[in-house]
């Protein structure tokens, strides 16, 4: 769906200026309004105007281009290094930079902000854009606009990438982003939504910042086939968001993993959390997080592949749990989450807890660590699974006994607690465990 | 023969492999672990998860095997080694030989029998050189551990026992100890205790070594990361060596004092 909306250049202004808005019927109802305000923002001129700058001139400046747009001019721009300090669009217009177009902020400014609505801003090369401990500079900010596109852009060495505040009905579109600070309080956030919604993120690849992608207090935004990786806290870092949604991004070696927290109505699906390693790396983290869904993720070689506190009626389908230190942790408050058809494989832990009492179900999943059989041959083991292992626990509330692992003595424990459970949690238990792994 | 090692050990280390050889022991001890691992893979095993299947056999069987069969071969060869040094024999030459014409076929039994399936159906990679390395040092260290007690002891069903005893102390109750020692000591910093512990035991070294390759995930957490820092650096690698070095060479030269001197 988006993948469309990323290839069609600029649906506002080169659709209308082509057609005349013919082709708005059948467009969804978001998409219809935005060629609407569109047009109305066109009815003085016929043509849309165009500028070229050109550091050769005449006009050889983009602050000159800006100044003289009319509402819906498209403004090119040629390749070269353009030096302009903060510049500011406050009219509806397309900004697009030719290959080799580059905007430095000279290691001081902010360099575009964008305060008016149907901007499209695509195919610059942003650089140079200094930590502040002050104010949260960015390449490009996005402020009290709708409908602005940010597609196609270099961002390089920038403290904030792209910035959002206040915005809705925005397009960040296939943008490129490396931060290049070596610590995550030199480091701004990549991707930066604050008091936003109705926003799409997609197909950006975000390295090297403080969070790849970051959202607080955004609504019915989406955040799909993006990737993330290397940041110097989290990949993803979601806060207060309700109602939103990312799908086939790729989370991989962030310093902290994954984090949405404080947020209800989540849908987390066909991810991939890869290599987060660390004392507080989680491929995902779940923290009062309600009536969510986790479905057909991965979740390969974390320390903790998804760790749940807090968090109820979240649903957990479907997911591959890989090669992980501890596939799942869920703390005793988290209530009434269902694990089910997820493949358990080559983790050293599968599930981890804090306290006997559990409120979660487990059913029907794969678990390699599975010793049981089955008679009548379903498909389905005839003993129930309890994933838990005395050893577990010991480990939970002595960690170096960590150094045991895979002991014989440990092997022995833990089968006495499989005959006869007194210590682990009797409730945490797989009735319905399968027998082969469930093939996606 | 070679000029390196001494004739006499070089003639004794023929003569013992010969022999080893022909008693089939070996060949069995290695047709067992070509059966297992073959076996694993037939059963749907990836590498991965077969060389994990292997290391608890490889942890307790090796140590077993070593120390058990070492103590037996060596009460069996009393009348070869009296023979023996009835001729012009240095007694080191001769231990060295007995020692070098048991452990190797063993050790060598183990790297074929294991090797062999995974070059057949490939895999492996540094996690099986892993285990191959400490399954040959797990097997020099309890022959050489069985070459001290059988020597020290005149009793052989005494020496058998001490052997078992050792094996059984060193298997599974040292790891009893060790979680308890945690449980009892939870309010302090174990981290460096327990890397000191886990030198002292070189069955527990060679499994943390695995652990390594295995559990790397869940070994960098919090208190994770203090051993994967530690065994995972070069000065840890050197460390383990030293330790599991000595774990070789102080068992087999009180074994070789007490067999310079003993009245056979």
């Amino acid at each position: 769906m988006t993948s469309s909306v990323a290839a069609d250049a600029c649906p506002v202004c080169a659709g209308i200026a082509a057609t005349g808005g013919g082709r708005t019927p059948g467009r969804p109802a978001g998409r219809w309004v935005v060629s609407l305000l569109a047009l109305l923002a066109l009815i003085g001129p016929v043509r849309a105007q165009t500028l070229v700058v050109d550091p050769a001139g005449p006009v050889a400046s983009v602050r000159e281009a800006l100044a003289q747009a009319e509402p819906g001019a498209r403004i090119l721009v040629r390749p070269g290094i353009y030096r302009e300090g903060a510049l500011v669009i406050d009219r509806p217009v397309e900004l697009v930079g030719e290959a080799g177009a580059v905007l430095d902020g000279d290691g001081t400014h902010q360099i575009l902000t964008i305060t008016a609505d149907s901007v499209t801003v695509r195919g610059f090369t942003f650089r140079n854009v200094a930590t502040s401990f002050v104010e949260d500079r960015a390449a490009v900010k996005v402020d009290e606009a709708w409908h602005v596109r940010i597609e196609g852009n270099r961002f390089e060495d920038t403290f904030f990438g792209i910035y959002l505040s206040r915005a809705a009905y925005v397009t960040v579109a296939d943008n490129v982003l490396r931060g290049t600070r070596a610590t995550e309080s030199q480091s701004g956030n990549g991707i930066h939504l604050w008091y936003s919604r109705d926003v799409t993120i997609t197909g950006n690849d975000v390295r090297g910042h403080r969070d790849g992608i970051y959202l607080e207090f955004v609504e019915d935004s989406v955040v799909e086939d993006n990737h993330s990786e290397g940041n110097h806290r989290y990949g993803l870092h979601f806060m207060f968001s309700d109602r939103c949604a990312y799908r086939r991004n790729v989370f991989r070696a962030n310093d902290a993993g994954v984090a949405v927290m404080y947020t209800a109505h989540v849908e987390m699906t066909d991810n991939r959390f890869e290599h987060n390693w660390g004392p507080a790396a989680f491929g995902l983290l779940l923290k009062d997080i309600t009536d969510s869904r986790v479905a057909r993720n991965v979740f390969d070689r974390n320390t903790i592949g998804l760790y749940a506190e807090g968090s109820n009626r979240v649903d957990v389908i479907d997911n591959d749990f890989l090669a992980n230190g501890w596939a799942v942790k869920i703390m005793a408050d988290a209530e009434a989450n269902r694990f089910v058809r997820n493949n358990f494989i080559a983790n050293s832990f599968d599930v981890a807890t804090n306290s006997r009492q559990h409120y979660s179900t487990f059913d029907g999943n794969y678990w390699d660590q599975y010793e049981g059989y089955d008679l009548d041959r379903d498909g389905v083991g005839d003993v129930p699974f309890r994933p838990v292992r005395l050893f577990t626990l010991l480990v939970e509330r002595n960690e170096p006994a960590l150094l045991l692992m895979r002991s014989f003595f440990v092997h022995l424990l833990d089968a006495a607690e499989r005959v006869l459970p007194v210590l682990t949690p009797e409730a945490l238990v797989d009735t319905h465990p399968v027998m082969h792994r469930l093939v996606r | 023969m070679t000029t390196l090692i001494p004739t006499a050990t070089a003639r004794v280390f023929q003569y013992e492999f010969s022999d080893v050889l022909r008693s089939r022991w070996v060949t069995l001890y290695a047709l067992f672990f070509f059966g297992l691992t073959e076996g694993l893979f037939q059963f749907g095993g990836t590498g991965t998860g077969v060389l994990l299947s292997l290391l608890n056999v490889v942890l307790i069987l090796i140590p077993l095997v070593g120390v058990v069969f070492g103590a037996l071969y060596l009460y069996q060869a009393r009348e070869f080694v009296e023979l023996m040094l009835a001729q012009p024999v240095r007694r080191g030459e001769l231990f060295a030989g007995l020692y070098a014409g048991l452990s190797l076929p063993l050790a060598g039994g183990f790297v074929l029998g294991v090797g062999v399936p995974f070059l057949l159906h490939g895999g492996g990679g540094a996690t099986l050189a892993m285990l191959l390395a400490v399954g040959v040092l797990l097997t020099l260290v309890f022959v050489a551990l069985a070459f001290w007690l059988a020597v020290r002891f005149e009793d052989r069903v005494r020496g058998l026992a001490v052997a078992v005893g050792l094996w059984l102390a060193g298997a599974v109750l040292y790891d009893g100890l060790v979680l308890a020692l945690v449980a009892a000591l939870s309010a302090y910093p174990l981290e460096r205790p327990m890397i000191a512990l886990t030198l002292l035991n070189p069955i527990d070294l060679g499994r943390v070594l695995l652990l390594l390759h295995f559990d790397v995930s869940a070994l960098m957490g919090y208190t994770g990361a203090v051993f994967e820092r530690f065994f995972g650096s070069t000065l840890g690698a050197g460390v383990s060596l030293t330790a599991l070095g000595l774990w070789l060479i102080v068992p087999l030269g009180l074994g070789l004092r007490r067999f310079r001197r003993k009245d056979f």
